[in-house]
């Protein structure tokens, strides 16, 4: 395929993942981790890709990076990314699905122009190197600068991400920096090369809820000023509802539903986004209401149902059916697309 | 609920302070000040709940009514089946041991906290052994009674936990807590490790065993919203301190301490129409190590004023079972949710 009619096929998105699959093969079996999947992420926007454990989520994520643990590789699927313009040329796109992993395009585009957030910055750091060196070497890494310069971005962009005395912060090892203020230094390490998709794993999880507030103010803030898109991969539908502007909903390495924010929490189509909206806890409600749960767990990924994985769960299940046919997305509405039986 | 009655638990003065050991002798150069003068009580039959973010002492608070560690100081008061009240700091090991039938504790992480070489029998039924139950025929069955009540089957007892899901594990160790017909269940974190379509489970079924079993529930949390979902009052602390305990509507819908309406407003809400009312806090958490004057909390208050620097506000009951330690707790008119 030539890049002229890849050019034409991805006019909107900055990147555009198509029947995504990543499989883990394992001696007790082979798991299908993300299992076909699609969906587009819009420049300047904020796509939530959201579900529970063991649903696929991360393991896109690090696909799309090539930074998937082995026995994991991805079977089939693309991945193109708009790559940034260059001495007037408008981007190039890119399959990542086809790069190898280690070569120098990967190597430019990763921690460049497509940068990780994850949710626990303190493994994410190098406990013996300054936080402030780690993010000098990423500069240094992929900017023609000097060292010296370098330290001086690295000071300026601790400062805009809100820590506070950056120049004797950035000497600190990360174990000496409080929660909050390590997940600052991680997006300013990650926004040092001002990437144009930033992807964050569960960025707040670990963050109590008034230190999360202030990131989550924060990655609004950085997003309007530089403009990058956001893919923000979470359990939270809160943190959604506050941050996206999409929303894909994963179950067990398949998107079931994506749709406009205000649609998922409004018009939810699919069985599993509705159940999932009645079970969570909220705090306006009745005290002491009790709460709708959605019956059973999320299978082991080893004995994955056949048909739409969710049928052993869902209220609408219909025998012969969901358990036979594996639906596709499909869409119901502009922007709106649904993997279930009751819409095909 | 039914109407409550006397207090089951009562602590009056809570103090827990960890040393900080420097240098060749282990000198104790100053205190980690975890749980700093903490009084509550929980009626029989209800659920308290404790919420705070991490490192404000709320699971310190836990174990040391548990005696799981030794509190530095204050009184822990229990009445016990019999009707007598006990102190329990005050308890002999034999004494203690007694007691410790009434109290169970429900884990955060069921990963972690049930013996991966243990059959769910040998789980479930070790407290029954431990506590004179020796016939084993007698103990399978009460077994596969509490795995029935917690919505298991009693088939399952030949099982070892890693073939249950978290959800199924957490319902394990809910059985295993009430093994022994306590009547205060202190749960810290129980759901907090749990996806969320299986969160509701279990708070419904701790809503369910609380009914038929009329047990108490000391519920230690982080989440709120949880929170709301099970507790009649809530306690919230910070740094070491509770600052506003109250019915858990009132507290909700109209907070008297500026740190319970800055928590409450910075949960984000499932809605994206949802009015966003920010009340962003400034800074961090306080270190307990070394806390600052006064109030715990002025460095961070947006209402903060002169005396709030210098003085520790009283803990008072502003109305009939409100209770707040704030300076400026009649004045303020602070935005809560309905």
């Amino acid at each position: 395929m030539d890049a002229r009619t890849l050019a034409e096929r991805l006019a909107g998105p900055l990147l555009s993942v198509r029947n995504l699959k990543t499989y883990f093969h394992q001696d007790e079996g082979l798991v299908k981790a993300v299992d076909g999947v699609s969906f587009d992420v819009t420049p300047r926007a904020t796509l939530a890709v959201v579900g529970e454990s063991g649903c696929g989520k991360s393991v896109t994520a690090r696909s799309i990076l090539r930074i998937v643990d082995r026995p994991g590789r991805i079977e089939e699927g693309e991945i193109l990314f708009r790559r940034r313009p260059a001495n007037g040329m408008p981007g190039e796109i890119v399959d990542l699905a086809n790069l190898d992993p280690n070569g120098p395009k990967m190597r430019a585009i990763r921690g460049a122009e497509i940068a990780l957030i994850f949710q626990e910055p303190m493994s994410s750091f190098s406990p013996v190197h300054s936080v402030g060196n780690q993010i000098v070497e990423a500069i240094l890494l992929h900017q023609e600068v000097s060292r010296g310069e370098a330290r001086d971005k690295t000071i300026a962009v601790l400062r805009r991400v809100g820590v506070p005395s950056p120049e004797e912060r950035m000497d600190q090892l990360a174990h000496q920096l409080s929660g909050g203020l390590r997940q600052r230094a991680m997006i300013a390490m990650a926004l040092s090369c001002k990437p144009s998709l930033l992807i964050a794993d569960e960025p707040t999880t670990a963050l109590d809820v008034t230190t999360q507030m202030q990131i989550l103010e924060l990655m609004r803030q950085l997003q309007r000023e530089d403009g990058m898109a956001i893919m923000l991969i979470t359990h939270d539908l809160g943190v959604v509802a506050e941050m996206a502007t999409e929303v894909a909903v994963m179950y067990l390495g398949r998107v079931v539903e994506q749709a406009p924010v205000d649609a998922i929490f409004h018009a939810p189509k699919h069985p599993y986004t509705r159940a999932l909206l009645r079970s969570i806890p909220r705090i306006r409600t009745r005290t002491r209401e009790r709460l709708t749960p959605i019956a059973g767990a999320v299978p082991h990924p080893y004995d994955r149902p056949r048909g739409c994985p969710f049928h052993p769960r869902c209220p609408e299940f219909k025998a012969g059916r969901c358990d036979q046919e594996t639906p596709s997305l499909l869409p119901v509405a502009p922007r709106h697309a649904v993997s279930c039986v009751l819409y095909q | 609920m039914s109407a409550p009655s006397a207090p089951l638990l009562r602590i009056a003065g809570l103090q827990k302070l960890f040393p900080i050991r420097k240098g060749f002798f282990k000198r104790t150069v100053g205190h980690v000040r975890a749980v700093d003068g903490v009084s509550f009580h929980i009626d029989e039959g209800e659920t308290l709940g404790l919420v705070g973010e991490s490192g404000c002492g709320k699971t310190t608070t836990a174990r040391c009514i548990l005696r799981a560690i030794e509190p530095t100081s204050g009184e822990i008061f229990m009445r016990t089946a019999d009707g007598a009240v006990v102190e329990i700091g005050a308890l002999r090991p034999a004494g203690l041991r007694a007691l410790r039938r009434e109290m169970q504790m429900i884990f955060q992480d069921p990963y972690t906290s049930l013996n991966p070489r243990m059959t769910l029998l040998d789980l479930v039924g070790e407290p029954l052994l431990v506590h004179g139950m020796k016939s084993r025929s007698e103990r399978e069955a009460r077994v596969a009674d509490l795995l029935r009540r917690v919505g298991l089957r009693a088939e399952y007892m030949r099982r070892f936990p890693h073939a249950f899901s978290g959800g199924e594990r957490q319902r394990i160790g809910i059985a295993r807590a009430l093994a022994l017909h306590p009547r205060l269940v202190v749960a810290d974190e129980p759901v907090s490790a749990l996806d969320v379509s299986v969160q509701a489970q279990i708070l419904n079924l701790l809503l369910d065993l609380q009914a038929d079993l009329r047990l108490t529930y000391l519920f230690v949390a982080h989440d709120l919203s949880v929170v709301r979902h099970i507790s009649n009052r809530v306690a919230v602390m910070y740094v070491g301190r509770i600052v506003e305990l109250a019915p858990t509507e009132e507290l909700f819908s109209a907070p008297k301490h500026p740190y319970t309406a800055a928590l409450l407003s910075a949960v984000p809400e499932p809605d994206p129409r949802a009015p966003r009312r920010r009340l962003m806090l400034e800074g961090e958490v306080a270190n307990p190590a070394s806390p600052p004057s006064g109030c715990y909390f002025h460095p961070r208050c947006p209402h903060a004023v002169d005396v709030c620097r210098v003085e520790t506000p009283a803990w008072r009951e502003l109305t009939p079972g409100r209770f707040v330690g704030c300076h400026r707790a009649e004045e303020l008119k602070l935005a809560g949710v309905e």
